[in-house]
């Protein structure tokens, strides 16, 4: 047992913070969320072929650097703490870990090795009008005739749903619900009968998509998993991709509380620095026991993530320590971006400082894949029913 | 970053609950799941001759080095003993000031002498231990002690006279380590000593305060001459300051998981009432029963976190600076959960005059929680200044 980084996995942090630092600037940021498209694709493409995180614990067979969840968690904190406007997760969470997990070695050969070297994009779509993000979500359907499968629905909440190049998308049998007749999908973006609309949100920084299947017609080579019975492979992808969600708001929280503290210790009234009132101080050690409780849920998450893939012991414990993660880190990322704005006084209500910026992140990410209160009702089931 | 354990950990794992199987047994079995917080002054006489049953399985001061009598224990196997210690109900420890707070000060800044005459009798599980720090005028702000030591050319030996407060276990013990002023006239943390005493001497008077449980597991300690002999100063004259916060650095250290299976214990028992009266199926209960579940899940990871990291420059880290502001209100928390999954049950006492059920003692005994051992005020105030770097309160000049 060791709870701590080891020395590679403290240089992928350092590395990633300082490449972010360098890049994810305030106004890079601002430049990103103020387009359609969400990112600076230049970026994206030197991010994907120079450093090659989206490859981080992608198998070597597939052409990725086979590391862990644990890597992959490490970089994903420090784009949340900068901001990072980029496809990264809805390609790497969603679209990666849906292919590792349910996808066929065809498809695996197929759409990995197009990851890794950053020609391809990817994302998730199973929620439907419900707007919920268990199985009762999804309320597309299809239909399988001969060889092929007929999909048709709408999905709301699709991370970067309008650039990406390949969906992979969830949908159910008529006439069944909950977790039974669920089945998983694979499909161009570009297909026939898809239509992608791009969703404003209050949230710029995280761009998401309607999209719309009417009539859709795939064959066999696109069903990832057992038809009709997906629901556990979907399962897995959902919960791996709160555990990534959670540690974008652990690296948030951390921002917030440094900016909070670095403004209040330069900002003088009375003639002191605020940062020496009582009531800030205590404001402040409250945002740190909310990050670093949030980055233990957070880094047990991913040592938890990274034994379902290796088939390890307490891979049984994933869907807990997803709702563990979650539920605390939205929770503590909100509070904590809410207190920042409260610490930086007026200047924190203004456009032009970052702090909203982080206040709207806090809020997009605790409503993505379940808030609190859904993560909490999870445990309850488990502790309770 | 790696969580399972290795085979031979896992074979130690075996060994300890084996043990505790084999032996918390017999005139031991009413000591399951007692002696906790809030339960501490049950059964002192049975929890005696526990620890000697520990002793005898060579399971304390699993932690120290086998050269003073202990097992030379990694940290993961800590981890295991505490974890199954706690899982097979075994009773709160009697012994834990001497073992996890005495033992450990004496082997970082005692004499060899002084490591000769004590450890022996904490590893064999003979010698209990209480803790002389705080005192009347000297609560949170503890380095305003004010109880003396004077050597006594005469006899030889060092004089101790003043007033500690809220010692645990002081009436069962028989040892107590005090921090006293050595230098007249000084103030703050200049100028203290840390000392060792024999507890049955006429100098020394020990009265129970009864508590808001009615029970009384904390005393007051009053020294009038109280006896230290020349060799039971631990470091000189005027460096007790440095000794005692030393001994705090000790406190956070693997022990913490036990204490949360104490806590895992103490949720069970919410949870089985929640699910014996219903409230399981109140939605704000099911909400703060999972939190609270959350909330015990995370403090062992953050737990696991502090015993795995480095703190090569002996520095705490963020996630041991949090602790205890942690622990303490989550537990304070669960108290009042457990009274409110019991709903008008919550009221009744167990028996006249004033015997308190379990869940009773843990709501009201928690409230302790978040005062001693730097209240929660005090815990955010190190938090800002250590961990954030802001500035230290300000202090009127002394």
């Amino acid at each position: 047992m060791e709870f701590s980084f080891t020395e590679e996995q403290l240089m992928i942090r350092d590395t990633a913070q300082s490449f972010l630092s360098e890049v994810s600037t305030s106004s890079a940021i601002r430049n990103a969320m103020e387009s359609e498209w969400g990112f600076d694709i230049n970026l994206w493409q030197r991010l994907c072929t120079q450093m090659g995180w989206q490859a981080t614990h992608i198998p070597e067979e597939y052409g990725g650097f086979g590391l862990g969840y644990v890597e992959l968690v490490i970089m994903l904190e420090q784009m949340g703490q900068y901001l990072f406007c980029s496809p990264f997760f809805s390609t790497v969470c969603l679209g990666a870990n849906a292919l590792l997990v349910a996808g066929s070695e065809a498809q695996k050969h197929n759409y990995l090795p197009q990851i890794c070297d950053g020609s391809l994009t990817a994302t998730l779509a199973y929620t439907g009008r419900l707007g919920s993000w268990d199985a009762n979500a999804v309320d597309a359907i299809v239909s399988a005739k001969d060889n092929e499968y007929v999909l048709n629905g709408a999905y709301r909440y699709v991370p970067d749903g309008h650039t990406a190049d390949v969906l992979i998308v969830a949908a159910r049998n008529a006439d069944t619900s909950g977790k039974s007749g669920i089945s998983l999908f694979v499909i161009d973006a570009k297909a026939k009968g898809v239509t992608r609309e791009y969703l404003p949100t209050m949230d710029q920084t995280k761009k998401q998509a309607h999209i719309v299947l009417d009539n859709v017609v795939v064959n066999e080579q696109a069903l990832m998993g057992e038809y009709a019975n997906a629901w556990p492979l979907l399962d897995k992808i959902i919960n791996l991709a709160t555990i990534a969600t959670a540690a974008e708001q652990v690296g948030g929280s951390q921002q917030v509380l440094d900016m909070s503290v670095a403004y209040t210790k330069e900002r003088v009234q009375f003639g002191r620095s605020i940062a020496g009132f009582q009531a800030v101080k205590h404001q402040a050690a409250d945002m740190m026991l909310r990050t670093e409780v949030a980055r233990s849920a957070v880094y047990y998450a991913a040592c938890v993530a990274q034994e379902v893939f290796d088939s390890g012991l307490l891979a049984g414990e994933l869907e807990e320590a997803a709702s563990v993660a979650k539920s605390y880190c939205s929770d503590g990322y909100f509070k904590n971006a809410g207190d920042a704005i409260q610490l930086h006084g007026g200047v924190g209500f203004t456009w032009e400082y970052d702090v909203h910026l982080y206040f709207k992140r806090a809020k997009s990410s605790q409503v993505f894949l379940g808030n609190g209160a859904y993560h909490r009702e999870c445990v309850a089931k488990i502790l309770l029913d | 970053m790696k969580l399972s354990f290795s085979k031979e950990d896992e074979k130690f794992r075996e060994e300890v609950a084996n043990w505790l199987h084999d032996n918390l047994v017999g005139e031991f079995e009413k000591l399951k799941f007692r002696g906790g917080p809030g339960d501490e002054h049950m059964f002192p006489e049975e929890r005696k001759k526990w620890e000697s049953k520990l002793a005898q399985g060579g399971w304390i001061g699993i932690a120290w080095p086998k050269k003073y009598g202990g097992r030379g224990c990694s940290i993961e196997q800590q981890v295991i003993f505490n974890e199954e210690y706690a899982r097979a109900g075994a009773p709160g420890r009697v012994g834990h000031i001497g073992e996890g707070l005495t033992g450990p000060t004496l082997i970082a800044f005692g004499s060899e002498a002084q490591k000769k005459r004590y450890l022996p009798g904490i590893v064999s599980g003979n010698d209990l231990w209480c803790q002389g720090y705080s005192e009347p005028g000297a609560g949170s702000d503890l380095a305003n002690v004010r109880t003396k030591a004077v050597f006594d050319e005469a006899s030889g030996k060092w004089l101790i006279t003043g007033q500690k407060v809220w010692t645990s276990l002081a009436h069962e013990s028989d040892y107590i380590f005090v921090i006293a002023r050595t230098d007249p006239g000084s103030k703050g943390h200049k100028g203290l000593g840390f000392f060792l005493l024999k507890m049955e001497q006429p100098g020394i008077e020990v009265r129970g305060i009864k508590q808001l449980t009615g029970t009384s597991e904390f005393n007051e300690v009053f020294f009038d001459n109280a006896e230290c002999d020349a060799q039971d100063i631990v470091g000189q004259p005027g460096e007790g300051w440095a000794v005692a916060m030393g001994l705090l650095g000790f406190e956070r250290g693997v022990s913490t998981l036990g204490q949360q299976m104490q806590f895992q214990n103490e949720l069970n028992e919410v949870i089985v009432a929640a699910k014996d009266n219903g409230t399981n199926q109140d939605p704000m209960i099911r909400q703060r029963i999972a939190d609270a579940h959350i909330g015990l899940k995370i403090m062992r990871y953050n737990s696991l976190r502090m015993l795995s990291g480095n703190g090569d420059d002996g520095s705490l880290q963020k996630e041991a600076l949090i602790y205890k502001l942690f622990w303490a209100t989550w537990h304070r928390d669960l108290g009042e959960l457990a009274m409110d999954v019991l709903g008008p049950e919550a009221e009744i006492v167990s028996a006249a005059p004033y015997e308190l059920t379990r869940m009773q003692a843990l709501y009201l005994f928690v409230r302790s929680d978040t005062i001693y051992g730097g209240t929660n005020e005090i815990q955010r105030n190190i938090i800002a200044e250590r961990g954030l770097g802001m500035p230290k309160e300000l202090r009127p000049s002394v």
